[in-house]
């Protein structure tokens, strides 16, 4: 459904109006990790290329700045690419000639809440719906599910909503005119675990309905309920699998460290000679090792610098830690 | 076009439903030539005035009680001498100083004629020249009537006639605006800021502020063509405009009795004109910021050229060339003395064609450049 082939975007970041800043939906993302040339044009995106199957649930997986805004809007065909061999089609239409036919197709969700918080629930779905030439009478079992959780609220301006009740309008919005490609910019940002959960079951719901969705996210432990995910940064993609293929494909030693004292822990593991990487992961430490190492030895190395009650466990690693790899890999390479 | 109607229809709920908008309708064009026409006004009164009386003779007497009696002056004190009056106005208590000489009456008893010294302030240089001339007026005035006394003693006493002296005088006679009414003058340059606040910079304001919630990615992802959005966000400030103005019209009736000498239909399609102009320097100016702040300084900056240099306030025939030629290109300067026209001289739908022509070619350039400068996307 949606193909990107070897797809560029550079911002030129000469003065406010056409930088990155004022165009970025205005949520002012840094761009501090991204490759910057001596003119301060801005490489936000660099050479990307994946492929999402219809039906499937695509994450996309990267921190703030990595370029995830970017992607959506090029393929929401709200921002142009860099001119150059790159390809890049929405269910077969390309972003920059097809971009009214992929408008009647798409729904898109940016990250920061959009609609009118003037008018009322129901009148921003109806809006919405009949932009599309549509109605929400037409296409109520698409977005039953969701909206029926706020049509309680349906007379209540949008303005005064809750952070979930929001999140559930803008979907509802982006699903009235029953499209077939969702994109999703950080649906999940800012909402409770509870909604969170709540969210990704829609979604499910959505895909079993044929609908491909691409979605992105800053949160890892995410990206399990992603049929595939790629991950992201600085306007790279490193890896695209599905979560287990990612996690499968991790070929290095990793243990947890659990201990007291955990920042100067932290510093006492980075300092050891045959400890490769190491991170704060939560209420424990991801350590990353040479093979010549054991965790007995780990133990009492840890033990004999004043560390008492250190346990080190190895561990399955997760699609954060295949994450912290791959990104390291990236930085190091452009060094 | 049924997708039109509904963006329409969402601009009006909106429009409504901000209660400083629909306010804005009725009282803001009432306000405007309720206040200042009396506020903004080149005639200069109350200026405050020392005499300085040398002489206190019974003529410079006279002389004091015609600056007191005058409307344009307020005695504000009588000092013994020139320092003590100068020291007020250093203080800033008076504009104007007058001297009258110890030799006052005598001079105009024997040569018929006596020097006054005036010292006026003249930091505000229209209260300087204003204040100067008008007292030259009453100094003349004063003279001429103890001429015509002194004369009519002479022929009394001596049964002689007097010799007639040839006199010339210059009657100006003003037309159009005979009163010389500076209120009637200024409001229908009130009409063109109100048509300009809201038919321009309040739809422009409105653009922006889509773009600084988002909404307008949201309305951009959809297949809403981007004329039809303009469109939508136009009408119905053009509406409303068009009904200030209205209203604006009936209030100069009611207030200052200031009706078109000119037909009524001509004055509404010259505003008509005027609006499509410049609600396409507002759509201009909303494309080219990204902020609420950027747009309201472009604004500022805008309106404040845009009105110094429309002959709005001063006659263009006195600015300096570059400024004239600014002036040429500026839309307010030809809705601003169309109105005036039609408003004082009673000119109809021909005499104001040049005008009119003017506008409507400020609304093709300005509106054709608004669309192709509004893109959807980056």
């Amino acid at each position: 459904m949606i193909v990107v082939e070897n797809l560029h975007k550079t911002y030129s970041t000469g003065l406010g109006r056409k930088g990155k800043k004022g165009k970025d939906n205005g949520n002012g993302k840094g761009d501090g990790d991204r490759n910057s040339n001596r003119n301060g044009d801005v490489k936000a995106l660099n050479g990307v290329t994946f492929r999402v199957n219809k039906g499937e649930i695509h994450g996309i997986i990267g921190p703030d700045g990595a370029g995830k805004s970017t992607l959506f809007r090029i393929l929401t065909s709200l921002l142009l690419p860099d001119e150059g061999p790159s390809k890049v089609t929405v269910a077969g239409y390309d972003v920059v000639r097809d971009f009214r036919e992929i408008r009647q197709i798409i729904g898109y969700m940016p990250g920061r809440f959009s609609l009118y918080q003037d008018l009322t629930v129901e009148e921003n779905l109806n809006f919405f719906a009949t932009l599309f030439n549509t109605t929400v009478k037409e296409n109520y079992h698409v977005i039953k599910d969701i909206y029926g959780q706020i049509e309680p609220f349906k007379d209540r301006r949008a303005g005064a909503l809750s952070g979930g009740m929001k999140q559930k309008l803008a979907l509802s919005c982006a699903l009235v005119h029953r499209p077939t490609v969702l994109f999703l910019d950080e649906p999940t940002t800012g909402v409770d675990p509870v909604s969170r959960q709540e969210f990704w079951e829609i979604l499910d719901r959505l895909s079993e309905q044929g609908i491909t969705i691409l979605v992105s996210t800053a949160y890892m432990d995410e990206a399990n309920r992603c049929t595939r995910i790629s991950l992201m940064q600085a306007g790279r993609f490193m890896a695209t699998d599905t979560p287990k293929g990612i996690t499968e494909s991790y070929d290095e030693l990793l243990w947890s460290v659990e201990g007291e004292r955990m920042p100067a822990l932290l510093a006492e593991l980075r300092a050891h000679p045959d400890v490769k990487t190491a991170f704060a992961f939560g209420d424990n430490h991801h350590v990353t090792v040479k093979e010549r190492l054991s965790v007995d030895a780990l133990r009492e190395y840890l033990t004999g610098k004043g560390f008492n009650e250190v346990r080190v466990t190895p561990i399955e690693p997760t699609v954060e830690d295949a994450f912290m790899k791959a990104s390291m890999e990236v930085l190091n390479g452009n060094e | 076009m049924k997708t039109l109607k509904f963006l329409i229809e969402k601009e009006f709920k909106q429009m409504f439903r901000n209660p400083l908008i629909a306010n804005l309708i009725i009282f803001f064009p009432t306000m405007v030539l309720l206040v200042f026409p009396w506020a903004i006004t080149f005639e200069v009164n109350n200026i405050r005035v020392d005499v300085v009386d040398h002489g206190k003779g019974s003529y410079s007497k006279r002389l004091t009680d015609k600056v007191e009696a005058s409307p344009y002056f307020i005695l504000n004190d009588t000092p013994p001498d020139y320092e003590t009056a100068m020291q007020a106005m250093e203080r800033g208590e008076i504009d104007m100083i007058v001297e009258i000489p110890t030799t006052f009456d005598r001079d105009i008893v024997k040569q018929q004629s006596s020097r006054v010294g005036l010292a006026v302030n003249s930091v505000n240089g229209s209260v300087g020249l204003l204040g100067s001339n008008y007292m030259t007026q009453i100094v003349n005035d004063l003279s001429r009537e103890l001429a015509s006394e002194l004369l009519h003693k002479t022929s009394h006493a001596q049964m002689k006639a007097p010799p007639s002296l040839p006199r010339l005088t210059i009657e100006q006679r003003y037309r159009f605006n005979p009163q010389m009414d500076y209120k009637l003058f200024m409001i229908p340059g009130f009409f063109v800021i109100i048509l300009t606040i809201l038919c321009g910079i309040l739809p422009a304001l409105n653009i922006v502020l889509e773009k600084e919630n988002g909404t307008i990615h949201q309305i951009n992802v959809t297949p809403v063509h981007k004329a039809w959005f303009i469109l939508a966000k136009l009408i119905p400030y053009w509406t409303i405009g068009l009904i200030a103005f209205i209203i604006a019209i009936f209030v100069a009736y009611l207030i200052y009795g200031l009706w078109p000498a000119g037909s009524i239909f001509t004055v509404l399609f010259s505003g008509i004109v005027f609006i499509i102009s410049v609600s396409g320097m507002g759509i201009i100016i909303s494309n080219y910021s990204e902020t609420l702040q950027q747009a309201a300084f472009l604004v500022i900056f805008f309106i404040l050229i845009i009105i110094l240099l429309s002959g709005m306030f001063t006659p263009i025939s006195s600015m300096p060339i570059w400024a004239q030629a600014i002036a040429a290109i500026n839309p307010f300067t030809y809705l601003t003395s169309a109105l005036r026209m039609i408003y004082l001289n009673g000119s109809s739908l021909a005499d104001v064609s040049t005008n009119l022509l003017m506008l409507a070619l400020f609304s093709l350039l300005l509106n054709g450049w608004a669309v192709l400068s509004y893109k959807k996307r980056g």
